[in-house]
Protein backbone atom coordinates (compact mmCIF):
# COMPACT_ATOMS: atom_id res chain seq x y z
CA UNK A 1 0.00 0.00 0.00
CA UNK A 2 1.47 3.32 -0.98
CA UNK A 3 0.69 6.78 1.04
CA UNK A 4 0.73 9.39 -0.94
CA UNK A 5 -0.90 12.16 1.31
CA UNK A 6 -0.77 13.06 4.92
CA UNK A 7 -3.58 12.18 6.82
CA UNK A 8 -4.70 12.16 10.78
CA UNK A 9 -6.59 10.07 13.12
CA UNK A 10 -7.12 10.49 16.87
CA UNK A 11 -7.45 13.07 19.13
CA UNK A 12 -6.15 14.85 22.24
CA UNK A 13 -7.78 12.98 24.75
CA UNK A 14 -6.57 11.46 27.81
CA UNK A 15 -6.32 7.51 27.02
CA UNK A 16 -6.56 8.55 23.09
CA UNK A 17 -3.68 9.14 20.76
CA UNK A 18 -3.47 11.41 17.12
CA UNK A 19 -1.51 9.42 14.69
CA UNK A 20 -0.16 11.47 11.82
CA UNK A 21 0.69 10.07 8.68
CA UNK A 22 2.71 11.41 5.94
CA UNK A 23 4.64 10.06 3.09
CA UNK A 24 8.71 9.14 3.04
CA UNK A 25 10.98 7.01 1.99
CA UNK A 26 11.73 3.90 4.74
CA UNK A 27 9.53 3.66 7.36
CA UNK A 28 9.89 5.70 9.96
CA UNK A 29 8.05 5.88 13.62
CA UNK A 30 8.16 8.89 15.81
CA UNK A 31 6.41 8.44 19.94
CA UNK A 32 5.70 10.63 22.10
CA UNK A 33 4.14 9.18 24.88
CA UNK A 34 4.05 9.93 29.01
CA UNK A 35 4.40 6.33 29.57
CA UNK A 36 7.22 5.81 26.67
CA UNK A 37 9.49 4.05 29.49
CA UNK A 38 6.54 1.74 30.19
CA UNK A 39 5.07 1.04 27.06
CA UNK A 40 7.14 2.77 24.12
CA UNK A 41 8.14 -0.46 22.80
CA UNK A 42 5.20 -1.89 23.08
CA UNK A 43 3.80 0.79 20.56
CA UNK A 44 6.51 0.41 18.10
CA UNK A 45 5.97 -3.21 18.05
CA UNK A 46 2.41 -2.41 17.15
CA UNK A 47 3.07 0.64 14.88
CA UNK A 48 5.34 -2.06 12.77
CA UNK A 49 2.77 -5.06 12.69
CA UNK A 50 0.01 -2.58 11.45
CA UNK A 51 2.32 -0.85 8.47
CA UNK A 52 3.76 -4.70 7.64
CA UNK A 53 0.28 -6.10 7.72
CA UNK A 54 -1.08 -3.35 5.57
CA UNK A 55 2.14 -3.78 3.35
CA UNK A 56 3.49 0.04 4.03
CA UNK A 57 7.08 0.21 3.22
CA UNK A 58 7.35 3.87 3.24
CA UNK A 59 5.94 6.11 5.47
CA UNK A 60 6.73 8.77 8.39
CA UNK A 61 4.59 8.09 11.15
CA UNK A 62 3.95 10.34 14.46
CA UNK A 63 2.27 9.25 17.55
CA UNK A 64 1.74 11.88 20.12
CA UNK A 65 0.38 9.53 22.38
CA UNK A 66 -1.88 9.79 25.93
CA UNK A 67 -2.02 6.86 27.54
CA UNK A 68 -4.11 4.75 24.98
CA UNK A 69 -4.86 0.87 25.46
CA UNK A 70 -2.87 -1.16 22.30
CA UNK A 71 -6.28 -1.96 20.83
CA UNK A 72 -6.98 2.24 20.28
CA UNK A 73 -3.21 2.27 19.41
CA UNK A 74 -3.35 -0.10 16.42
CA UNK A 75 -6.79 1.22 15.37
CA UNK A 76 -5.67 5.39 15.16
CA UNK A 77 -2.60 3.89 13.40
CA UNK A 78 -4.31 1.51 10.61
CA UNK A 79 -6.98 4.36 10.26
CA UNK A 80 -4.68 6.89 9.27
CA UNK A 81 -2.76 4.97 7.41
CA UNK A 82 -5.69 3.84 5.50
CA UNK A 83 -6.72 7.69 5.66
CA UNK A 84 -3.03 8.51 3.85
CA UNK A 85 -3.27 6.12 1.12
CA UNK A 86 -6.55 7.08 -0.74
CA UNK A 87 -7.14 10.25 -2.96
CA UNK A 88 -9.34 13.15 -1.75
CA UNK B 1 3.72 51.69 68.33
CA UNK B 2 3.06 49.88 65.37
CA UNK B 3 5.02 47.34 63.91
CA UNK B 4 4.26 48.54 60.32
CA UNK B 5 7.56 48.18 58.42
CA UNK B 6 8.47 49.34 54.73
CA UNK B 7 8.85 46.44 52.95
CA UNK B 8 9.64 42.62 52.48
CA UNK B 9 13.71 44.37 51.80
CA UNK B 10 13.54 45.95 55.23
CA UNK B 11 12.02 42.79 57.09
CA UNK B 12 14.93 41.25 55.75
CA UNK B 13 17.13 43.26 57.41
CA UNK B 14 15.27 43.91 60.63
CA UNK B 15 14.54 40.20 61.51
CA UNK B 16 18.58 39.59 60.89
CA UNK B 17 18.01 36.78 57.99
CA UNK B 18 21.16 35.53 56.97
CA UNK B 19 23.17 32.55 55.33
CA UNK B 20 21.93 29.20 56.72
CA UNK B 21 18.83 30.54 58.06
CA UNK B 22 15.25 28.78 57.65
CA UNK B 23 12.37 30.52 56.83
CA UNK B 24 8.61 29.31 56.57
CA UNK B 25 5.25 29.52 54.77
CA UNK B 26 2.10 28.61 54.74
CA UNK B 27 -0.09 27.75 51.70
CA UNK B 28 -3.26 28.91 51.64
CA UNK B 29 -3.16 30.76 48.77
CA UNK B 30 -2.22 28.06 47.20
CA UNK B 31 -1.32 27.85 43.46
CA UNK B 32 -2.54 31.86 43.69
CA UNK B 33 0.44 32.87 46.18
CA UNK B 34 2.78 36.20 45.48
CA UNK B 35 4.45 36.01 49.18
CA UNK B 36 6.78 32.97 48.84
CA UNK B 37 8.35 34.03 45.40
CA UNK B 38 8.55 37.84 47.06
CA UNK B 39 10.52 36.85 49.94
CA UNK B 40 12.96 35.02 48.25
CA UNK B 41 13.38 37.18 45.15
CA UNK B 42 14.34 39.53 47.94
CA UNK B 43 16.43 37.13 49.83
CA UNK B 44 18.63 36.63 46.77
CA UNK B 45 19.03 40.12 45.84
CA UNK B 46 20.10 41.00 49.46
CA UNK B 47 22.91 38.16 48.91
CA UNK B 48 22.04 35.98 50.75
CA UNK B 49 22.16 31.70 50.55
CA UNK B 50 22.19 28.52 51.50
CA UNK B 51 18.19 29.04 52.70
CA UNK B 52 16.17 26.07 54.13
CA UNK B 53 12.86 26.60 52.97
CA UNK B 54 9.85 25.22 55.50
CA UNK B 55 6.85 25.64 53.36
CA UNK B 56 3.59 23.36 54.21
CA UNK B 57 3.19 23.03 50.68
CA UNK B 58 5.20 24.27 47.29
CA UNK B 59 3.08 25.12 44.32
CA UNK B 60 3.18 25.52 40.48
CA UNK B 61 3.43 29.09 41.31
CA UNK B 62 6.23 28.46 42.97
CA UNK B 63 8.23 27.84 39.70
CA UNK B 64 11.20 30.37 40.55
CA UNK B 65 12.38 28.54 43.00
CA UNK B 66 14.28 26.19 40.69
CA UNK B 67 16.24 29.11 39.82
CA UNK B 68 17.05 30.04 43.54
CA UNK B 69 18.22 26.19 44.33
CA UNK B 70 20.33 26.16 41.04
CA UNK B 71 22.02 29.75 41.98
CA UNK B 72 22.78 27.96 46.03
CA UNK B 73 20.50 30.88 47.50
CA UNK B 74 17.99 27.74 48.56
CA UNK B 75 19.71 24.64 49.60
CA UNK B 76 17.05 22.72 51.62
CA UNK B 77 13.31 22.37 50.87
CA UNK B 78 10.87 20.88 53.90
CA UNK B 79 7.24 20.84 52.80
CA UNK B 80 3.88 18.74 52.61
CA UNK B 81 3.42 18.27 49.14
CA UNK B 82 5.67 19.46 46.22
CA UNK B 83 3.60 20.07 43.11
CA UNK B 84 4.96 18.88 39.49
CA UNK B 85 6.63 22.23 38.50
CA UNK B 86 9.66 22.36 41.50
CA UNK B 87 8.95 18.60 42.07
CA UNK B 88 10.22 17.66 38.78
CA UNK B 89 13.54 19.28 38.94
CA UNK B 90 13.96 18.15 42.23
CA UNK B 91 14.05 14.38 40.52
CA UNK B 92 16.47 15.25 38.30
CA UNK B 93 18.57 15.82 40.94
CA UNK B 94 19.18 19.43 41.26
CA UNK B 95 19.53 20.24 44.75
CA UNK B 96 21.98 18.90 46.80
CA UNK B 97 20.21 17.86 50.30
CA UNK B 98 17.47 15.73 49.71
CA UNK B 99 14.15 17.12 50.34
CA UNK B 100 12.35 16.51 53.69
CA UNK B 101 8.44 15.70 53.23
CA UNK B 102 6.40 15.69 56.31
CA UNK B 103 2.44 15.22 56.57
CA UNK B 104 -0.01 17.85 57.67
CA UNK B 105 0.46 16.69 61.10
CA UNK B 106 3.95 15.78 61.07
CA UNK B 107 4.96 19.21 60.32
CA UNK B 108 3.27 21.31 62.68
CA UNK B 109 4.48 18.29 65.55
CA UNK B 110 7.66 18.96 64.78
CA UNK B 111 7.82 22.43 64.90
CA UNK B 112 5.70 22.45 68.17
CA UNK B 113 8.55 20.56 69.92
CA UNK B 114 11.42 22.43 68.35
CA UNK B 115 12.53 19.49 66.03
CA UNK B 116 11.89 21.98 63.09
CA UNK B 117 13.49 25.35 64.00
CA UNK B 118 12.29 28.22 62.42
CA UNK B 119 14.24 31.50 62.35
CA UNK B 120 11.63 33.29 60.29
CA UNK B 121 8.25 32.92 58.95
CA UNK B 122 6.49 34.65 56.72
CA UNK B 123 2.68 34.73 56.93
CA UNK B 124 0.63 36.04 53.68
CA UNK B 125 -2.84 37.35 55.38
CA UNK B 126 -5.39 38.30 53.31
CA UNK B 127 -6.14 40.76 56.53
CA UNK B 128 -4.00 42.24 59.21
CA UNK B 129 -3.76 45.53 61.41
CA UNK B 130 -0.93 47.20 62.03
CA UNK B 131 -0.16 44.66 65.12
CA UNK B 132 0.45 41.76 63.42
CA UNK B 133 -3.81 40.30 64.46
CA UNK B 134 -4.43 38.47 61.30
CA UNK B 135 -6.65 36.66 59.08
CA UNK B 136 -7.57 35.23 55.89
CA UNK B 137 -11.30 35.19 55.99
CA UNK B 138 -11.55 38.75 54.91
CA UNK B 139 -9.98 40.63 52.54
CA UNK B 140 -9.36 41.09 48.15
CA UNK B 141 -7.07 37.66 48.79
CA UNK B 142 -9.55 36.12 51.27
CA UNK B 143 -8.51 32.15 51.31
CA UNK B 144 -10.47 31.18 54.45
CA UNK B 145 -8.35 29.16 57.04
CA UNK B 146 -5.08 30.21 57.80
CA UNK B 147 -4.28 27.08 59.95
CA UNK B 148 -1.16 25.80 58.69
CA UNK B 149 0.57 29.30 59.54
CA UNK B 150 -0.46 28.94 63.51
CA UNK B 151 2.67 26.41 64.64
CA UNK B 152 5.19 28.78 62.04
CA UNK B 153 3.65 32.04 64.17
CA UNK B 154 3.75 30.66 67.46
CA UNK B 155 7.28 28.41 67.41
CA UNK B 156 9.26 30.82 64.96
CA UNK B 157 12.17 32.75 66.43
CA UNK B 158 10.49 35.92 64.04
CA UNK B 159 7.52 36.66 62.67
CA UNK B 160 6.05 38.66 60.01
CA UNK B 161 3.07 38.84 58.70
CA UNK B 162 2.69 40.13 54.75
CA UNK B 163 -0.83 41.67 54.20
CA UNK B 164 -2.64 43.38 50.98
CA UNK B 165 -5.77 44.87 53.30
CA UNK B 166 -4.53 46.75 56.38
CA UNK B 167 -7.01 47.66 58.90
CA UNK B 168 -7.07 49.57 61.89
CA UNK B 169 -6.20 48.13 64.89
CA UNK B 170 -7.64 46.29 66.42
CA UNK B 171 -9.02 43.46 64.27
CA UNK B 172 -11.05 41.42 66.20
CA UNK B 173 -11.68 38.41 64.26
CA UNK B 174 -8.16 37.55 64.01
CA UNK B 175 -6.99 34.00 63.27
CA UNK B 176 -3.55 35.19 64.36
CA UNK B 177 -3.00 37.13 67.59
CA UNK B 178 -0.15 40.30 67.22
CA UNK B 179 1.09 38.70 70.72
CA UNK B 180 3.14 36.47 68.14
CA UNK B 181 3.73 38.68 65.41
CA UNK B 182 7.13 40.85 65.11
CA UNK B 183 6.35 43.22 62.26
CA UNK B 184 3.86 43.76 59.63
CA UNK B 185 4.66 44.53 55.62
CA UNK B 186 1.60 46.16 53.66
CA UNK B 187 2.19 45.14 50.30
CA UNK B 188 -0.12 45.66 46.85
CA UNK B 189 -0.94 42.06 46.33
CA UNK B 190 -0.44 39.35 48.41
CA UNK B 191 -1.87 36.84 45.99
CA UNK B 192 -4.06 35.92 42.61
CA UNK B 193 -7.45 35.80 43.80
CA UNK B 194 -8.35 33.00 40.63
CA UNK B 195 -5.04 30.67 42.16
CA UNK B 196 -6.37 31.17 45.64
CA UNK B 197 -9.87 29.95 45.66
CA UNK B 198 -11.84 28.14 42.89
CA UNK B 199 -14.96 29.53 42.08
CA UNK B 200 -16.53 26.18 41.93
CA UNK B 201 -14.71 22.32 42.60
CA UNK B 202 -16.95 20.30 40.12
CA UNK B 203 -18.22 16.89 40.57
CA UNK B 204 -17.03 14.29 38.25
CA UNK B 205 -18.84 13.55 35.30
CA UNK B 206 -16.77 10.66 34.50
CA UNK B 207 -19.23 7.33 34.63
CA UNK B 208 -16.03 5.33 35.84
CA UNK B 209 -15.73 7.97 38.61
CA UNK B 210 -19.29 8.29 39.51
CA UNK B 211 -19.23 4.03 40.13
CA UNK B 212 -16.21 4.32 42.11
CA UNK B 213 -17.72 6.66 44.24
CA UNK B 214 -21.16 4.51 44.25
CA UNK B 215 -19.43 1.60 45.47
CA UNK B 216 -17.50 3.99 48.36
CA UNK B 217 -20.97 4.78 49.83
CA UNK B 218 -22.25 1.30 49.65
CA UNK B 219 -18.91 0.52 51.36
CA UNK B 220 -19.51 3.16 54.09
CA UNK B 221 -23.24 2.28 54.62
CA UNK B 222 -22.32 -1.30 55.21
CA UNK B 223 -19.04 -0.63 57.55
CA UNK B 224 -22.03 -0.12 60.05
CA UNK B 225 -20.53 3.75 60.59
CA UNK B 226 -23.01 5.62 59.16
CA UNK B 227 -25.15 6.50 62.14
CA UNK B 228 -25.60 9.83 64.30
CA UNK B 229 -22.59 11.37 65.23
CA UNK B 230 -20.47 10.14 62.20
CA UNK B 231 -17.11 11.67 61.05
CA UNK B 232 -16.54 12.46 57.72
CA UNK B 233 -12.86 13.55 54.95
CA UNK B 234 -12.72 13.52 51.95
CA UNK B 235 -10.76 15.02 49.00
CA UNK B 236 -11.62 17.51 46.63
CA UNK B 237 -10.93 14.83 43.61
CA UNK B 238 -13.74 14.35 41.38
CA UNK B 239 -14.61 10.85 42.43
CA UNK B 240 -14.49 11.94 46.29
CA UNK B 241 -16.95 14.71 45.73
CA UNK B 242 -19.22 12.68 43.98
CA UNK B 243 -19.26 10.12 46.60
CA UNK B 244 -19.56 13.32 49.13
CA UNK B 245 -22.85 13.95 47.09
CA UNK B 246 -24.19 10.52 47.27
CA UNK B 247 -23.47 10.39 50.94
CA UNK B 248 -25.45 13.28 51.43
CA UNK B 249 -28.34 11.95 49.76
CA UNK B 250 -28.55 9.38 51.69
CA UNK B 251 -27.99 10.87 55.34
CA UNK B 252 -30.74 13.69 54.19
CA UNK B 253 -33.04 10.66 53.34
CA UNK B 254 -32.40 8.62 56.21
CA UNK B 255 -31.97 11.60 58.43
CA UNK B 256 -28.74 10.83 60.03
CA UNK B 257 -27.14 13.99 61.81
CA UNK B 258 -23.16 13.64 61.70
CA UNK B 259 -20.85 15.12 63.75
CA UNK B 260 -18.22 16.48 61.67
CA UNK B 261 -16.71 16.88 58.33
CA UNK B 262 -13.17 18.14 57.92
CA UNK B 263 -10.03 18.36 55.68
CA UNK B 264 -9.80 20.58 52.70
CA UNK B 265 -13.04 22.15 52.89
CA UNK B 266 -15.34 22.65 49.03
CA UNK B 267 -18.92 24.36 49.01
CA UNK B 268 -20.07 20.42 49.05
CA UNK B 269 -18.88 20.33 52.95
CA UNK B 270 -20.86 23.48 53.47
CA UNK B 271 -23.66 22.10 51.51
CA UNK B 272 -23.89 18.95 53.73
CA UNK B 273 -23.36 21.23 57.31
CA UNK B 274 -26.35 23.48 56.02
CA UNK B 275 -28.15 20.25 55.06
CA UNK B 276 -28.19 19.51 58.86
CA UNK B 277 -25.87 16.40 57.65
CA UNK B 278 -23.34 17.40 59.98
CA UNK B 279 -23.15 19.26 63.49
CA UNK B 280 -19.89 21.20 62.38
CA UNK B 281 -17.22 21.60 59.77
CA UNK B 282 -13.43 21.46 61.23
CA UNK B 283 -11.55 23.87 58.65
CA UNK B 284 -7.62 24.03 58.32
CA UNK B 285 -7.91 24.34 54.57
CA UNK B 286 -10.69 25.81 52.03
CA UNK B 287 -10.50 25.26 48.82
CA UNK B 288 -13.14 27.35 46.54
CA UNK B 289 -15.52 30.94 47.43
CA UNK B 290 -18.12 28.34 49.09
CA UNK B 291 -16.05 27.30 51.92
CA UNK B 292 -14.63 31.25 52.17
CA UNK B 293 -17.89 32.67 52.92
CA UNK B 294 -19.32 29.95 55.47
CA UNK B 295 -16.11 30.03 57.63
CA UNK B 296 -16.40 33.54 58.12
CA UNK B 297 -20.50 33.51 58.81
CA UNK B 298 -21.58 30.26 60.25
CA UNK B 299 -19.79 30.01 63.70
CA UNK B 300 -20.44 25.98 63.04
CA UNK B 301 -18.02 26.18 60.28
CA UNK B 302 -14.59 26.48 62.80
CA UNK B 303 -11.28 27.35 61.36
CA UNK B 304 -8.10 24.53 63.39
CA UNK B 305 -4.54 24.60 63.67
CA UNK B 306 -2.85 22.30 61.63
CA UNK B 307 -1.80 20.83 65.15
CA UNK B 308 -5.40 20.33 65.92
CA UNK B 309 -6.33 19.05 62.79
CA UNK B 310 -3.92 15.80 62.66
CA UNK B 311 -0.45 16.32 64.68
CA UNK B 312 0.63 13.35 66.53
CA UNK B 313 2.41 14.75 69.19
CA UNK B 314 -0.70 17.25 70.44
CA UNK B 315 -3.03 16.20 73.68
CA UNK B 316 -5.36 15.58 70.98
CA UNK B 317 -6.12 15.63 67.90
CA UNK B 318 -9.33 15.70 65.09
CA UNK B 319 -8.07 13.12 62.68
CA UNK B 320 -8.26 10.45 65.74
CA UNK B 321 -11.81 10.99 66.05
CA UNK B 322 -12.75 10.33 62.32
CA UNK B 323 -15.14 7.55 61.28
CA UNK B 324 -14.55 7.59 57.59
CA UNK B 325 -11.41 9.36 54.80
CA UNK B 326 -11.92 8.88 51.63
CA UNK B 327 -8.62 9.23 50.01
CA UNK B 328 -6.45 9.05 46.48
CA UNK B 329 -3.73 7.49 45.10
CA UNK B 330 -1.43 7.21 41.95
CA UNK B 331 0.03 3.60 43.29
CA UNK B 332 -1.09 0.96 46.07
CA UNK B 333 0.49 -2.48 46.24
CA UNK B 334 0.13 -5.65 47.29
CA UNK B 335 0.50 -4.65 50.98
CA UNK B 336 -2.00 -1.77 50.42
CA UNK B 337 0.85 0.95 50.70
CA UNK B 338 0.40 3.83 49.26
CA UNK B 339 1.83 6.40 47.07
CA UNK B 340 0.66 9.71 46.71
CA UNK B 341 4.11 11.48 45.93
CA UNK B 342 5.46 10.60 42.20
CA UNK B 343 4.20 9.99 39.04
CA UNK B 344 4.40 6.76 36.76
CA UNK B 345 8.01 7.66 35.70
CA UNK B 346 8.80 8.65 39.27
CA UNK B 347 8.79 12.26 39.18
CA UNK B 348 7.53 14.44 42.17
CA UNK B 349 4.19 15.33 41.86
CA UNK B 350 2.79 15.41 45.15
CA UNK B 351 3.06 14.55 48.85
CA UNK B 352 1.00 13.36 51.95
CA UNK B 353 -1.10 16.13 52.98
CA UNK B 354 -3.04 15.20 55.27
CA UNK B 355 -3.28 11.57 53.39
CA UNK B 356 -1.50 9.39 56.62
CA UNK B 357 -2.58 11.40 58.96
CA UNK B 358 -5.98 10.71 58.33
CA UNK B 359 -5.53 7.38 57.19
CA UNK B 360 -3.88 6.27 60.80
CA UNK B 361 -6.63 8.06 62.49
CA UNK B 362 -9.80 6.87 60.66
CA UNK B 363 -11.72 3.88 61.38
CA UNK B 364 -12.05 3.03 58.11
CA UNK B 365 -9.76 4.79 55.46
CA UNK B 366 -10.53 4.06 51.90
CA UNK B 367 -8.64 4.71 48.25
CA UNK B 368 -10.72 5.69 45.66
CA UNK B 369 -9.22 5.12 42.27
CA UNK B 370 -9.76 3.57 38.88
CA UNK B 371 -8.00 0.54 38.07
CA UNK B 372 -6.30 2.04 34.96
CA UNK B 373 -5.32 5.52 34.77
CA UNK B 374 -4.17 6.32 31.06
CA UNK B 375 -2.85 3.13 30.70
CA UNK B 376 -0.89 3.41 33.84
CA UNK B 377 -2.17 0.80 36.35
CA UNK B 378 -3.15 1.96 39.90
CA UNK B 379 -2.39 -1.32 41.86
CA UNK B 380 1.42 -2.37 41.57
CA UNK B 381 3.77 -5.05 42.76
CA UNK B 382 5.38 -2.75 45.27
CA UNK B 383 5.06 1.52 45.11
CA UNK B 384 7.69 3.49 43.97
CA UNK B 385 7.53 5.66 47.34
CA UNK B 386 5.30 4.83 50.27
CA UNK B 387 3.50 7.52 51.53
CA UNK B 388 1.14 5.76 53.64
CA UNK B 389 1.84 2.99 55.19
CA UNK B 390 -0.78 -0.23 53.73
CA UNK B 391 -1.41 -1.42 57.78
CA UNK B 392 -3.30 1.62 57.97
CA UNK B 393 -5.14 1.81 54.44
CA UNK B 394 -8.41 -0.65 55.15
CA UNK B 395 -10.16 -0.42 51.62
CA UNK B 396 -9.61 -0.05 47.93
CA UNK B 397 -12.58 1.28 45.91
CA UNK B 398 -11.87 0.60 42.02
CA UNK B 399 -14.50 0.81 39.39
CA UNK B 400 -13.27 -3.42 38.70
CA UNK B 401 -14.14 -4.06 42.15
CA UNK B 402 -13.13 -3.32 46.35
CA UNK B 403 -10.61 -4.70 47.75
CA UNK B 404 -10.08 -5.23 51.35
CA UNK B 405 -7.03 -5.44 53.32
CA UNK B 406 -6.83 -8.66 54.85
CA UNK B 407 -6.38 -7.59 58.17
CA UNK B 408 -9.54 -6.59 57.94
CA UNK B 409 -12.06 -9.47 57.94
CA UNK B 410 -14.53 -7.87 59.81
CA UNK B 411 -15.33 -5.44 56.97
CA UNK B 412 -14.96 -8.65 54.30
CA UNK B 413 -17.54 -10.19 56.01
CA UNK B 414 -20.08 -7.16 55.73
CA UNK B 415 -19.25 -5.87 52.34
CA UNK B 416 -19.88 -9.44 51.30
CA UNK B 417 -22.97 -9.37 53.06
CA UNK B 418 -24.15 -6.23 51.68
CA UNK B 419 -23.21 -8.28 48.34
CA UNK B 420 -20.64 -5.49 47.33
CA UNK B 421 -17.86 -6.60 44.71
CA UNK B 422 -15.18 -7.64 47.07
CA UNK B 423 -12.34 -8.94 45.27
CA UNK B 424 -8.31 -9.62 46.24
CA UNK B 425 -5.85 -7.28 45.59
CA UNK B 426 -3.85 -9.81 43.65
CA UNK B 427 -7.03 -10.10 41.61
CA UNK B 428 -7.42 -6.52 40.66
CA UNK B 429 -3.66 -5.96 39.90
CA UNK B 430 -4.08 -9.10 37.51
CA UNK B 431 -6.97 -7.60 35.84
CA UNK B 432 -5.08 -4.68 35.26
CA UNK B 433 -1.56 -6.26 33.60
CA UNK B 434 -4.41 -7.91 31.61
CA UNK B 435 -5.89 -4.25 30.30
CA UNK B 436 -2.89 -2.01 29.96
CA UNK B 437 -0.46 -4.96 28.65
CA UNK B 438 3.26 -5.30 28.15
CA UNK B 439 4.18 -3.13 31.50
CA UNK B 440 7.56 -2.72 31.43
CA UNK B 441 8.34 -0.71 35.38
CA UNK B 442 10.51 2.04 35.12
CA UNK B 443 14.06 1.84 36.70
CA UNK B 444 15.45 4.55 38.98
CA UNK B 445 18.57 5.45 39.76
CA UNK B 446 20.41 5.53 43.49
CA UNK B 447 21.03 9.16 44.68
CA UNK B 448 17.98 9.73 47.16
CA UNK B 449 16.51 13.30 46.31
CA UNK B 450 13.88 13.50 49.44
CA UNK B 451 13.09 11.76 52.07
CA UNK B 452 9.41 10.71 53.31
CA UNK B 453 9.18 11.62 57.04
CA UNK B 454 6.05 9.69 58.40
CA UNK B 455 3.54 11.52 60.79
CA UNK B 456 5.71 10.24 63.69
CA UNK B 457 8.91 11.08 62.87
CA UNK B 458 10.65 8.07 61.45
CA UNK B 459 11.59 7.34 57.54
CA UNK B 460 9.12 5.84 55.88
CA UNK B 461 10.67 6.01 52.80
CA UNK B 462 13.54 7.72 50.03
CA UNK B 463 12.42 8.86 46.51
CA UNK B 464 15.38 8.19 44.16
CA UNK B 465 16.59 10.72 41.40
CA UNK B 466 15.25 10.19 37.88
CA UNK B 467 17.38 9.16 35.13
CA UNK B 468 16.75 10.62 31.92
Amino acid sequence: MNIIRNAIAGTMESSDLIVTVTPGSGLTIDIQSPVKRQFGDSIRRSAEEIAQDLGVTDAVISIEDHGALDCTIRARIETALLRASKEE
Amino acid sequence: MSKLINSIEEAIRVTGLKDGMTISFHHHLRNGDYVLNMVVDAIAKAGIKDITINASSIHEVHAPLVDHIKSGVVTGLECNYMGAAVGKEISRGIMKKPVIFRTHGGRPSDIMTGKSHIDVAFIAAPTSDDMGNCTGKIGKSACGSLGYAFSDAEKADKVVVITDNLVPYPLTDFSIPEIYVDYVVSVDKIGDPKGIVSGTTKITRDPVGLKIARYAVECIQASGLLKDGFSFQTGAGGASLAAAAYLKDIMVRDNIKGSYVMGGITGYMVDMLNAGCFEAILDVQCFDLKAVESIRTNPKHREVSGSQYASPTAKSCAVDGLDVVILGATEIDMDFNVNVHTDSNGYIMGGSGGHSDTAAGAKMAMIVAPLVRARVPIVTKKVQCITTPGSTIDVLVTQRGIAVNPARQDLIEKFKAAKLPVVTIEELYDKAMEIVGNYQPVELGDRVVAEVVYRDGTVIDRIRQVIE
